[in-house]
């Protein structure tokens, strides 16, 4: 059993006392973090106590303990999942070799970029969501906010733990810059696009959470495989947590068209001008933010084509989704991989090497598991009896990287002019109106049960508390 | 019907309505049991063995269903993948279930007269239970055995630690294991297990540490007073440290206290039934001193022959008064009245009601001839503040807040 050490200043279950140099540098590390958090967490919430979960261990008992904790005295510690005995390297160049517990010379540089790329993204979300808080739609929501906000900086430190440990003083650096780097920031903007977005209201944060949580998932997934294994347990543990962030946003776009549902029912209208005059949001605007969401995620999985990713995957840094689980020689030399690219005013498919196509893999996985999700959200509305369906756009639609990059291409994946793009973006994209009614809706409801009028009740509560349970305290 | 037609299982579900498919579950799972297609996850019921290890990742709680069944038309893993929802319970034979519960249970039974909640706390963690049994028990090791009682005193009852190593063996408050003495009766059957309630809290005796204590009383009479040395407490009490010992569970799903620290708690004990106290006692405590506010109140009747033979008497009175309300009854003190549990529980008639109005959840354990006196005393407590005690008493068993357990 890893039990953690919480008399130590930094909760961990690797033995962290012992190695006293990288001890003295996180010490030294975390009251930055303490002061990012302070500056860039959560706005107004420091003295709330917070229902939330927090890791004594990586057992499946050990890892979800609840209660009552102030957010800034949550325990942020390391964790990696328990090794696995005689893992080996699993594809690539050194498919079958022994996987890798010190970072091999030849690879740190890339490693390293793949870790900062990462772990730049945690405190990024926590700071696009920084003033969520003083709008929630009830205390049950506010609790699963900050849940994501502590958890996400929990991600911050286990790749900052990396960093330190494998990557001397380039390492240390790197970790002061994620803490410098700001989301929106003209002078130091976050690393990748997505994390420089506002996430302005809730509905945008439920679709981030569903979207952009979920590209989390698959990047963690593919970094599970790596032959660092240290790497390997760090991304294991976190999927575990980002599992919770992929539940808040599903649900919450769920009880948002459930909600709207009722209302539609309940009046007998569709007609959205005058859902909004029942307080509700209406399922085009669900669909427009849906396919702003979707098609910004996807961009973050990056070039259809791309050498790095090949590297990556050849030199076993970073494997695909389940590669383990895939009955192929883990190689993928002599293979194949059929991607879009537009020819004239049409997208036709072409083949290319499959290891210069491993962000689009990669990218087609993540596409398959968003839309089974919009699937479910279809069923409550198809539930309901309506026949409104919202669907996915077209992976060339709306896109900034890669090669459909400035290409106007329709939701429904015809390639358009710009005069044909600019008619009906209103439709496909959040206007600026939409933002606002959105905007509009954003009340602050904690009244312990109570909902925004504009979304359901969750069906369960967290850890089996009833949905009026004190969720947040606010002393 | 065959008895194999008849045998009915819990099947483990997973709700595809609130499933997100994120795959933890199948991730967690020790045996393989859950897999999924490009619709649902799903359990395995040929595989499943229902060790809950799967349920604390669950972001979504879609993971905790179940269904009676019996065993020969659970619903398979391809029905499963076809399911938008969960299927409705269907009506199982009450007498089915009565035979099933009664094949569940390990051997020992709890002698309570008294109806106890067949519900656990709506905020209890949610336990694990049957990870190991006698065909598959766990070895632990004792990492210590401590008398309790005085030296004179006539009792000898022992606090006994177990260490579970690299194991996973989690409890709760309120569970118990079993313990499988070694060798075999007279007539060369091997023994069967007896049942002990964890006397420590869920993060170990030591906390952060994977060990748990029991709360063992040596036996030497039966229950008429005749001369019988006890197989396993026997065993246990001579137990040294370094022993390892073959344990069962953990068992019980019912008998676990609210994780709402808001909650009041009523505990009333005699004797070795002292364990589960020790347990919710020692866990609210721990919370307190981490810092968590625990706002409800504990209350204590605790009862024993004499002061002296008290298990954990010292470090009880070390408690203070504002997080615990202790009432000692003993029965066999010199130069003093005979006193009982449900004497102090109606000297404290006040405070009861009180309790009994509010958010409170009542524990009872220990010998079962306390229970009828116990049981009496709350009525005539209700009667006295103008409760009604049936109304009273049906309620909290409904909603897991009157839980019983004696021998």
């Amino acid at each position: 059993m890893s039990a953690i050490d919480y008399n130590e200043k930094i909760p961990n279950n690797v033995n962290l006392s012992e190695d006293r140099a990288l001890q003295r540098a996180l010490e030294h590390w975390q009251p930055n973090y303490l002061q990012w958090w302070q500056e860039m967490g959560p706005d107004g919430s420091q003295n709330f106590d917070v229902y939330l979960r927090t890791a004594i261990n990586t057992t499946p008992e050990g890892w979800a303990q609840f209660g009552h904790v102030k957010m800034p005295d949550y325990r942020w510690g390391i964790f990696l999942n328990a090794p696995e005995a005689d893992r080996r390297v699993n594809f690539g160049e050194h498919k079958g070799e022994a996987a890798w517990q010190e970072v091999p010379g030849e690879h740190r540089a890339n490693l390293r970029r793949i870790i900062v790329t990462q772990g730049d993204t945690e405190p990024a979300s926590v700071e696009q969501q920084r003033h969520l808080g003083l709008t929630c739609p009830s205390q049950y929501d506010l609790r699963n906010l900050f849940q994501i906000n502590v958890e996400e900086g929990r991600h911050l430190w286990a790749m900052v733990y990396l960093l330190h440990k494998y990557f001397g003083r380039d390492g240390r650096e790197e970790a002061e810059a994620l803490l410098y780097r700001n989301s929106g920031s003209q002078d130091n903007p976050r690393i990748l696009q997505a994390f420089n977005e506002e996430t302005p209201d809730w509905l945008a944060f439920y679709m981030f959470t569903y979207f952009t949580d979920r590209d989390g998932k698959f990047q963690l997934c593919a970094l599970a495989e790596s032959g660092f294994d240290p790497l390997s347990r760090t991304c294991r543990f976190m999927l575990t947590e980002e599992a919770h962030h992929m539940f808040v946003g599903e649900s919450g776009v769920s009880r948002t068209i459930q909600r709207t549902c009722e209302v539609m029912k309940q009046h007998n209208i569709e007609d959205p001008e005058q859902l909004r005059q029942l307080g509700v949001i209406d399922l085009p605007i669900l669909q427009r933010y849906l396919n702003f969401h979707f098609s910004v995620t996807i961009d973050l999985f990056g070039a259809d084509q791309s050498s790095n990713a090949a590297t990556f995957y050849a030199t076993g840094l970073k494997g695909r989704f389940e590669e383990t689980k895939r009955d192929d020689d883990h190689q993928l030399k002599g293979d194949h991989y059929k991607i879009l690219e537009v020819q004239g005013d049409k997208l036709v498919e072409r083949e290319v090497p499959m290891l210069n196509a491993l962000n689009e893999v990669l990218r087609d996985d993540y596409i398959k598991d968003s839309i089974a999700g919009i699937g479910r959200w279809n069923k409550v509305i198809e539930k309901a009896g309506l026949s409104f369906r919202l669907q996915a756009p077209h992976k060339a639609f709306n896109r900034h990287i890669g090669s459909f990059a400035g290409l106007r291409v329709s939701p429904q994946g015809q390639v358009i002019s710009e005069a044909e793009w600019q008619t009906n973006v209103r439709q496909w994209l959040p206007t600026e109106e939409d933002r606002v009614y959105v905007a509009s809706l954003m009340g602050r409801v904690v009244e312990p049960g109570k909902m925004a009028n504009w979304i359901a009740p969750p069906p369960i509560g967290i850890n089996r508390q009833p949905i009026n349970f004190d969720y947040v305290r606010f002393n | 019907m065959s008895a194999t037609d008849a045998e009915l299982i819990r099947q483990h579900l997973i709700d595809p309505e609130v499933c997100i498919r994120c795959n933890t579950c199948e991730d967690t799972c020790p045996i393989d049991a859950i897999s999924h297609d490009d619709r649902n996850y799903v359990v395995d019921p040929s595989i499943c063995n229902g060790c809950n290890a799967c349920l604390p990742p669950c972001p979504t709680g879609s993971i905790d269903n179940w269904r009676t069944v019996p065993k020969s038309a659970a619903y398979s893993v391809l029905e499963q993948f076809s399911w938008d929802e969960l299927p409705e319970q269907q009506a199982v034979d009450s007498a089915d279930i009565l035979a099933h519960a009664q094949a569940e249970l390990p051997t020992q039974h709890n002698a309570a007269l008294s109806i106890t909640s067949m519900v656990a706390p709506q905020s209890a963690a949610q336990p694990s239970v049957n990870l190991y049994d006698v065909k598959q028990p766990l070895r632990a090791t004792v990492a210590g055995n401590f008398r309790l009682t005085e030296v004179d005193a006539e009792s000898d009852i022992r606090h006994i630690v177990l260490d579970f190593g690299q194991s996973h063996f989690p409890v709760l408050e309120g569970q118990s294991i079993g313990i499988i003495p070694p060798g075999t009766d007279d007539a060369g059957r091997p023994h069967y297990l007896r049942l002990y309630s964890v006397a420590s809290p869920r993060n170990g005796e030591r906390p952060g540490y994977n060990n748990l204590s029991l709360t063992v009383k040596r036996v030497l009479l039966d229950h008429d007073g005749l001369s019988v040395r006890g197989v396993a407490s026997n065993y246990l009490c001579d137990l040294q440290k370094g022993d390892t010992v073959q344990v069962t569970g953990p068992y019980g799903a019912h008998y676990l206290m609210p994780n709402h620290a808001g909650s009041n708690i009523i505990m009333i004990c005699t004797g070795t039934g002292a364990a589960p106290m020790r347990a919710m006692t020692e866990y609210r405590r721990r919370l307190m001193v981490q810092g968590t506010p625990v706002d409800g109140k504990l209350m204590l009747f605790f009862g024993a022959r004499r002061s002296g033979e008290l298990p954990y008497f010292g470090p009880l009175r070390k408690l203070p008064a504002s997080f615990i309300d202790i009432h000692l009854a003993f029965s066999r003190a010199e130069g003093e009245p005979k006193t009982y549990v449900q004497d102090q529980l109606r000297s404290s008639a006040v405070a009861v009601a009180n309790a009994l109005r509010a958010d409170t959840y009542i524990y009872i354990c220990g010998v079962k001839g306390m229970e009828a006196g116990v049981m009496d005393a709350l009525r005539d407590i209700c009667d006295g503040a103008g409760l009604d005690w049936a109304a009273t008493h049906t309620r909290m068993l409904g909603e897991g807040r009157f839980h019983v357990e004696t021998y």
